[in-house]
């Protein structure tokens, strides 16, 4: 094979490579909160109440393409009327650099427990829609999501 | 020898998530029926983001252009639409020709140039600095007025020059990484560059709302995005090269319908 | 003035549930992030949103630094009666922008 390149080029594809590689992974930005403080917001969130898994259905792409924007809904079963009724939803992430996202406060006048925003995302993590009922109760969804990085950003 | 210098080889493109098929595909014009907008290459999400005008954040920017259209500037304190009129009208398919020759200097003007020039001589304002919030608004506002129309850059003889330097551009390879526009966006079309696709680079949508921004940015915004991808020294706004390298993608992705303002990731 | 988009549809029957979009103009700075100049940008959000119906609170949130730029939010509420929704965002120094929405009930 006529114009094989030689040694030193062969170690420059290998720094390129390394290069090509880090082009990927310099966007990754650092995480502080842990899925421990998402567990202390929640506690806060519901007065250490109990959680059951249910009646609440988290809405959001399992694979992003970009964690700047990420569709999310949540929609709880509920007939909301007055005496039964969502009375807030509040969603969290383990990975952010804080725990919170956002705190919907519902009222019977929604007419449907739903509710849709745009979220960021620093890394792929699980999000967790917690929904509180008028009788004191907690109701919950759980959904991973695998956040993907942009091709060629501002360096 | 040569087997270890091809591993290497795949390695390093590998790494970019590109085939080795780079290093012997020529460059050339898709047929209009193989060619796709950035849009086809996105999620549903990111597309329902996109079609939907109350969803789309980039229709901030459009009404702020709006406001600005109809709103007196300068010494003359006259509005965009004091002599323009209704954009709707005034506007349709204006954005889709640039860049386009200037009769005055003779040379190619993009359509942020053509506002400029408007602003100083004619409003006696000053330029909009280019990429700020005003001047993308304003040029996102213009080229919504060519929404859903083909992409029509003029087919004058004059411009030929400038498209070929454009098209030197595309195919030449730049950067520490040494790659040109057309090894990733000719070659490797359809393919992904880690987990993101790499799309055929048709300016259809500009300014687009890209995500990774949180805001409205230029082609050559994006153009820029993909030299420090390739780890060459950006081109600077407003830039001859900038100006032929935009004239060279129209061409490339003429007939192509008009998306302003698009949504890209 | 910073820019909203809202879509309320201008009639609806009575009892119907209608979705409402809301997308505000606000660059959401998380306090996280750092400038050109190494320092880090200082948090200015969007922390509270409420629409009411008539004067009355139908929906509101609060919100993050981890709502996105140009805060979208969704929700529904019933048609009850001919009238006006007021959509209001307040940003962590307490200033606040408001839009309005008729909708026609019949």
């Amino acid at each position: 094979m006529n114009g094989t390149p030689g040694p030193s080029l062969l170690t420059r594809r290998q720094a390129l490579a390394t290069a090509a590689g880090g082009l990927v992974l310099v966007v990754a930005r650092p995480a502080r909160a842990t899925p421990e403080a998402m567990q202390d917001v929640i506690r806060t969130f519901t007065g250490g109440a109990k959680v059951t898994e249910g009646r609440v259905k988290l809405d959001v792409t399992l694979l992003v393409e970009n964690g700047n924007s990420v569709p999310l809904s949540v929609s709880v079963d509920s007939p909301m009327t007055a005496a039964d009724h969502v009375v807030r939803i509040g969603v969290f992430n383990e990975k952010n650099p804080l725990p919170d996202v956002a705190i919907f406060n519902l009222t019977p006048r929604c007419g449907r427990a739903t509710a849709a925003t745009r979220i960021r995302l620093n890394d792929t993590q699980m999000i967790t829609a917690i929904a509180q009922m008028k009788d004191g109760s907690f109701w919950s969804d759980t959904s991973e999501v695998i956040v993907t990085l942009p091709a060629c950003v501002e360096g | 020898m040569g087997g270890r210098a091809s591993a290497f080889l795949l390695v390093g493109f590998a790494a970019l998530g590109l085939g080795l098929a780079s290093l012997s595909a020529q460059t050339a014009d898709a047929p209009p029926s193989d060619r796709k907008s950035g849009f086809d290459y996105m999620g549903p999400d990111s597309q329902a983001m996109q079609k939907d005008d109350l969803s789309n954040p980039g229709m901030l920017g459009v009404l702020d252009g709006e406001a600005m259209w109809n709103a007196p500037a300068g010494t003359t304190q006259k509005s965009c639409a004091a002599c323009h009129g209704d954009a709707r009208e005034s506007m349709k398919g204006v954005a889709a020709k640039y860049p386009l020759l200037d009769e005055a200097t003779k040379t190619p003007i993009d359509l942020v140039g053509r506002i400029d020039q408007c602003r100083v001589d004619r409003q006696q304002a000053a330029a909009l600095p280019r990429e700020g919030r005003e001047s993308l608004a304003l040029t996102a506002f213009v080229g919504l007025q060519s929404r859903g129309m083909p992409l029509a850059p003029p087919d004058d003889a004059r411009l030929t020059p400038f498209r070929k330097a454009g098209e030197a551009l595309y195919t030449r390879r730049m950067g520490q990484l040494n790659f040109s526009c057309a090894q990733c966006h000719d070659d490797n079309a359809g393919g992904h560059l880690g987990s993101a696709p790499i799309p055929q680079a048709h300016p259809t949508g500009y300014p687009i709302y890209r995500l990774e921004w949180q805001s409205l940015g230029s082609l050559q915004r994006r153009l820029r995005n993909c030299m420090v991808g390739t780890r060459a020294e950006p081109f600077a706004y407003g830039s001859p090269e900038f100006i032929n390298l935009e004239l060279y993608l129209n061409w490339r992705a003429r007939g192509m319908e008009v998306e302003t303002p698009g949504v890209r990731p | 003035m910073a820019r909203a988009l809202i879509n309320v549809p201008s009639k609806a029957k009575r009892g119907d549930v209608v979705e409402i979009k809301t997308l505000m103009s606000h660059p959401m700075e998380t306090g996280f992030r750092t400038g050109s100049d190494g320092a880090l940008v200082p948090r200015n959000i969007i922390s509270r949103f409420a629409c009411t119906y008539n004067g009355e609170v139908v929906f509101s949130a609060e919100l993050f630094p981890a709502i996105s730029a140009n805060p979208f939010i969704s929700f529904t509420t019933v048609a009850t009666e001919s009238g006006t929704l007021v959509f209001s965002w307040t940003d962590d120094k307490g200033q606040t922008q408001v839009q309005t929405a008729a909708i026609t009930v019949e």
